[in-house]
């Protein structure tokens, strides 16, 4: 009898074992469905999760330099104190920076504070407000929705404009036009001149969305007089990066009038610092979540072990006959192995029925969605837990001696 | 503890030619059901040999003995021994399963061979559906399926009323005819003596060998 018709046989007899005790199949799938559910919803999460961050840093681009005071990953604890005591950046390094840099086609000078913000009597104090200038549109590759960003003689002269983020906008005037309106930021007022796109990205931290951007000099006069400024710095051509960096390098130790052989005392940051220090961390989380659903999998592994060597024990009479007749082991083994791996596989089935509208619902929360890679992720995770704890019961009936089989009771 | 080893038989020298009918008969313990077993290819002897059709079976392995049983031997049991949830032809199509036969011939000789022992209206019963005799006839179709060189029948009236068990055995008288070799494992002398030999067995002896008709 070939391989074929082998599992073809097995599959028929699997389905009507699996009928014959209907319950006791259900259950014992039970235990397949909440594993695989778990693991697939977790696999969504985790994938979820990743996406929506890598949008929302890559929103920035990749072609932007953050010149800090600090770097944005501390090694050490140590680190961060040095950062600490380092001098901090100041206004006129932008105007240095922008005279003598040659490979950026934008700098942005950024200052950052939070304060309560108000529409009449809307309130919100979670708004975070940048000082800076027009550049920032260009750095941040920022779209107006509505209106206009603030022009340069704004930003030089300090009218009292401000442009919202998309998030912000909404939460201070839910659905009402924004433009040309006066809202409160601290105890001054400022007129709404534009408001930007929605970005989206993580939730519960709306980067750009929500922000109120306003021109530095208004900043400076009625938030905070001295700021920890960032340079935010737009490199004209992607693949000259490593360039660039060496270029932002050489021109801030001329500004910070740093002697040959000393340490810098800026950090020049880049977003795909920050993206491999969170793939390594979501790696950790996703392996650290896998584990722990995946040992509800093993518990269902361990039903339907459990179940096969029940069913086996039960049918030694059957195994008996089917040997006398001219069954090998290895029709036998395969019975039983396609038995188990049919209920994982079924399990497997009904789990993804159930956790795709899991994740539509999990949508809401953040973005997710089962992908055809999960899927068939799932699928093969089930049949290998069927094939693998219903080998041990299988071999066990495979190698029964027919003369005693025939014998049971 | 008890480990002693026991001989069920010994020295048994035995010759049973085709299209023999043969009865093996012997008391509780004598050592018929170990005949029986090597008999039917289900275990090995651990000494001596045993030669079916040409082939050594005594050298065999567990595989080699699983194809054998399917290809020359054909068991009807006491009990029965049909798989529950299948109904009729499908436990006689089971052995040509093994075997390899394509569906569509496999299921043409099993209706042939159920309507030979008189069960053509009965294919797509259940053996729950079916009578003791029925269920034997069954059997007996199984066993006949796939043409084996032995027909192994261990008590084959014994779950049956003396009627039905006289509707087998004449069934047997009439596969006999057609040139089968039967053997028959019994205790019932009535049923021995419809065989043509009568092989006694006593204490793992062969007591008599005897041709009767």
């Amino acid at each position: 009898m070939n391989l074929f018709t082998e599992l073809r046989e097995g599959l028929s007899i699997s389905w009507s074992a699996i009928r014959a005790n209907k319950l006791r199949s259900a259950l014992t799938t039970l235990g397949i469905v909440i594993g695989i559910v778990t693991v697939t919803l977790m696999g969504t999460a985790i994938q979820g999760l990743n996406s929506s961050f890598v949008q929302s840093v890559s929103s920035i681009g990749a072609d932007v330099l953050f010149v800090d005071r600090r770097n944005w990953i501390n090694q050490s604890a140590q680190d961060w104190i040095q950062g600490q005591k380092r001098p901090p950046l100041t206004l006129a390094m932008a105007d240095g920076l922008a005279r003598q840099l040659t490979m950026a086609s934008a700098i942005a000078p950024v200052a950052d504070d939070n304060a309560d913000v108000k529409y009449k009597k809307r309130r919100s104090s979670s708004v975070e407000i940048i000082g800076t200038t027009e550049n920032y549109e260009i750095t941040m590759g920022l779209t107006v929705e509505t209106g206009r960003f603030m022009t340069a003689g704004e930003c030089s002269g300090g009218r009292p404009v401000c442009v919202l983020g998309a998030m912000a906008a909404t939460n201070l005037f839910q659905g009402e036009s924004p433009l040309g309106e006066k809202i409160m930021i601290g105890q001054h007022q400022f007129e709404v001149v534009g408001v930007l796109e929605k970005l989206g990205g993580m939730a519960g931290n709306g980067g750009v969305d929500d922000q109120i951007m306003i021109p530095l000099p208004q900043f400076t006069q009625n938030l905070d007089h001295n700021p920890d400024y960032e340079m935010q710095i737009k490199i004209s051509h992607v693949e000259q990066m490593e360039d660039a960096v060496e270029e932002v390098r050489v021109v801030m130790r001329r500004l910070r009038q740093l002697p040959p052989g000393t340490p810098d005392n800026f950090a020049i940051n880049q977003q795909d610092q920050f993206l491999k220090l969170f793939h390594q961390l979501a790696g950790t989380i996703g392996g650290v979540g896998l584990f722990i659903t995946g040992l509800s999998l093993f518990v269902g592994g361990i039903g339907i072990m459990n179940i096969m060597f029940v069913s086996v024990a039960e049918r030694t009479r059957e195994i008996g006959v089917r040997k006398a007749i001219g069954a090998k082991r290895r029709t036998i083994l395969l019975q039983f192995l396609i038995e188990a791996a049919s209920i994982c596989l079924l399990g497997g089935l009904i789990a993804l029925a159930i956790a795709w509208p899991a994740t539509l619902l999990l949508n809401k929360v953040m973005p997710s969605s089962l992908s055809l890679g999960i899927v068939g992720v799932a699928l093969l995770v089930s049949l290998v837990t069927g094939v693998l704890s219903g080998f041990f019961p299988a071999w066990r009936a495979a190698r029964m001696n027919p003369v005693d089989a025939l014998r049971n009771e | 503890m008890g480990t002693e080893t026991v001989h069920a038989l010994r020295e048994v020298s035995l010759e049973i030619a085709k299209g023999e009918y043969v009865a093996i008969m012997g008391p509780s313990g004598s050592g018929k059901s170990t005949l029986m077993n090597l008999l039917g290819c289900l275990d090995s002897p651990s000494g001596g040999s045993y030669e079916l059709n040409g082939n050594r079976v005594s050298e065999m392995n567990d595989n080699q003995l699983a194809e054998i049983r399917n290809r020359e031997i054909g068991f009807i049991f006491q009990t029965f021994n049909l798989l529950p949830r299948s109904d009729a032809l499908r436990n006689v199509e089971l052995p040509l399963v093994y075997a390899g036969v394509s569906p569509s011939q496999r299921r043409k000789a099993a209706l042939d061979t159920l309507a030979s022992v008189g069960l053509a209206e009965r294919v797509h019963h259940k053996p729950n559906e079916l009578s003791g005799g029925q269920r034997q006839r069954v059997a007996v179709a199984r066993a006949l399926v796939n043409r084996p060189s032995i027909l192994l029948a261990d008590e084959p009236t014994g779950n049956l009323d003396s009627k039905t068990g006289a509707e087998i055995m004449a069934l047997f008288e009439n596969l006999a005819n057609q040139g089968n070799t039967i053997i028959v494992v019994t205790h019932e002398e009535a049923i021995a003596r419809q065989s043509r030999r009568i092989i006694r067995i006593r204490d793992g002896l062969i007591a008599s060998d005897e041709r009767i008709r």
